[in-house]
């Protein structure tokens, strides 16, 4: 019917002007709906890139944004050459790479794991139990680690100490060498359930037939496991994976910023505790920014490419 | 279909070293919290000596009177509760609104409209910036700062209107054939039909809300009358375990000699996490649903 109409039109041009006026009349009340989250949305999310002008700037907080002295790209070379800067990002990498590495094998392995409980009551359970220190904030976690490993009174070092692995506690909060670990066995106990959680529902689609052929052909559990459930989740894996390539550059930073301390602050400081050390504590807003114009450039063009590489290897885009 | 076929050697081997697995890991996970809870209920004197495993020593409840007749944390208290319970409110309302825009197929600026959040969720401007903005704002040492920044989420709004892109499209042309504006659609036939995601949602953002800390630390640390549980929680465990001090722990050495910062800590951790760990495995099948519908986005 439609395309009838627009044969018939001699002058579509005007035709669609006037539809569309006549449509937004009918759509008035969702076009009154939009206009205050847009305004909200553009204040509270878009004007904060305007701000990216202070990192190209010597800023003084007491004068407006557009009075300042400009400086070029200034803010980065000094940027570049500071030591500490590549320190913190190396961190970064580091840990990001550490934690995104552990939290994939573990939640996976544990969702293949937890499949294979066959009592639904204690599969319930541990499920529940799973989730737990998600709820948690990381100010509770912290706290809990650091109780987990005190030297004093830490259940760890006890345990260490009992078994005559070591004979005198750790101060595993002193010493350069533990803190990645630390972080990402965090990581891995606040959120090895709810990552699981993904997994286990793209498990429940796998197709039971191909249990029942795998049984035929003499495959016990374990088999079944590592050559039905495994390659049955494949693709929700890719996806996550690709999913997560534009967080390579946030380590996050509560945790490091909590479980740190002078002692080990050249392998605990992020990019993100850098901006808040920069930008906060010692005013020099400019310098923070363009640190933090680098992290968002950088996460911005990774989540690009993996976008493109997702469509290319045929899965549904991201975004 | 498992008792067709008798279980060989290796399935019961297999089997048990699953449930082996399995009670070490509820171990690993549950103990540091139970023994938190042990802590919380002894004397603090006695804590500081160690050995206390899943029971108190000592038992005692001083350690919660004191956090209960403290008027800093109290105070806190009741702003982690309005700032949850506002922010929880507003938020999913005013995001389930906007998603009901977007969800509209007929909408004539959707596709614009989605560009412009959907954006959000990858460029930001940083925390300096932001910080810049509520100065300007006047947002600082203010308590809108915990509610305003984050009334939207783009994330959520995905997940809101994949739902309601499930819900058929006759329910709105014939409520508009009876002669119902597009806000009374909303308000009284899409809003109670999403009740199961908008719970999910719910549940995410009052969590995020409950255990915020940093905004407090970033925006009002300079009026102690908008701090919040976390924020002092968080002042206790930096003062226990190296420098400072804090309000919080004052009141450690009026309570006298039997209240430690290791034990006054405990009986905060236990009071912050009680709430939540009550009411999430109520919500588990809402977020589970909740989490494959975002995961998958659109």
């Amino acid at each position: 019917m439609e395309l009838e109409v627009k044969n018939i039109n001699p002058n579509p041009e005007i035709k669609t002007k006037n539809n569309l006026m006549k449509n937004m009349k009918k759509q008035k009340t969702l076009i009154l709906m939009s206009i205050p989250f847009v305004i909200y949305t553009f204040i509270f999310n878009y004007t904060p890139l305007v701000g990216w002008l202070m990192a190209f700037q010597k800023f003084k907080p007491a004068k407006s944004l557009f009075d300042q002295t400009w400086c070029g790209i200034d803010q980065f070379k000094i940027l570049f050459s500071d030591p500490n800067f590549i320190k913190v990002i190396r961190n970064t990498l580091c840990m990001s790479l550490i934690n995104l590495t552990l939290g994939f094998i573990c939640s996976i392995g544990f969702a293949l794991l937890l499949n294979e409980v066959r009592l639904m009551f204690a599969k319930k359970f541990v499920q529940t139990i799973s989730y737990l220190p998600h709820f948690l904030s990381w100010i509770i976690v912290t706290g809990i680690v650091a109780d987990v490993l005190s030297p004093e009174t830490g259940i760890i070092n006890q345990i260490l100490v009992g078994l005559h692995i070591i004979s005198q506690p750790i101060n595993f909060f002193a010493d350069t060498k533990y803190f990645w670990g630390i972080v990402g066995l965090t990581n891995v106990w606040k959120e090895v359930g709810w990552g699981s959680i993904i997994y286990l529902a793209a498990i429940t689609s796998i197709n039971p037939d191909l249990y029942e052929a795998a049984e035929i052909d003499g495959a016990g559990r374990f088999k079944k496991m590592l050559h039905v459930t495994l390659p049955g989740i494949k693709s929700t894996i890719f996806i996550l994976l690709i999913m997560n390539i534009g967080n390579i550059v946030n380590a996050g930073f509560e945790v490091q910023y909590l479980l740190g301390n002078g002692l080990v602050q050249d392998v605990s400081q992020t990019i993100d505790i850098f901006v808040l050390k920069y930008g906060i504590s010692l005013n020099n807003y400019s310098l923070a920014t363009a640190a933090g114009i680098f992290k968002s450039v950088i996460s911005v063009t990774l989540i690009y490419i993996a976008n493109r590489f997702a469509k290319s290897a045929g899965e549904e885009r991201l975004f | 279909m498992v008792g067709f076929r008798r279980r060989s050697k290796s399935d019961i081997f297999f089997d048990s070293l699953i449930g082996i697995f399995m009670v070490i890991f509820v171990i690993v996970t549950l103990y540091p919290i139970l023994n938190t809870l042990a802590v919380s209920f002894n004397d603090g004197i006695d804590s500081v000596r160690g050995g206390i495993y899943l029971l108190p020593r000592m038992f005692t409840l001083k350690n919660y009177q004191t956090v209960f007749h403290n008027q800093n944390l109290i105070q806190a208290a009741f702003i982690s509760v309005s700032r949850t319970v506002i922010g929880t409110a507003l938020q999913v309302f005013l995001t389930a609104m906007l998603a009901y825009v977007l969800s509209r197929k007929d909408y004539l600026f959707k596709k614009q409209l989605s560009f412009f959040y959907v954006l959000t969720m990858y460029v930001g401007g940083g925390m300096i910036p932001v910080y810049v903005l509520m100065k300007y704002l006047h947002l600082t040492n203010n308590f809108l700062v915990y509610i305003l920044p984050g009334l939207i989420s783009a994330f959520n709004m995905i997940v809101i209107r994949t739902f309601m892109n499930g819900l058929p499209d006759s329910l709105v042309e014939s409520a508009k054939i009876d002669g119902a504006g597009d806000f009374r659609i909303f308000i009284q036939i899409i809003l109670p039909l999403c009740k199961p995601v908008l719970a999910t949602v719910a549940l995410f953002v009052a969590v995020d809300q409950w255990n915020a800390w940093f905004d407090a630390m970033l925006y009002n640390s300079a009026s102690p009358s908008l701090t919040t549980l976390q924020y002092e929680l968080m002042k206790v465990l930096s003062a226990s375990t190296q420098q400072g001090s804090s309000g919080t722990i004052d009141m450690v050495k009026n309570a006298g000699n039997m209240v430690t910062p290791k034990s006054l800590r405990a009986a905060i951790t236990i009071v912050t996490a009680l709430p939540i760990v009550c009411l999430y495995p109520f919500l588990q099948r809402y977020f589970v649903s909740g989490l494959t519908i975002g995961g998958v986005k659109e």
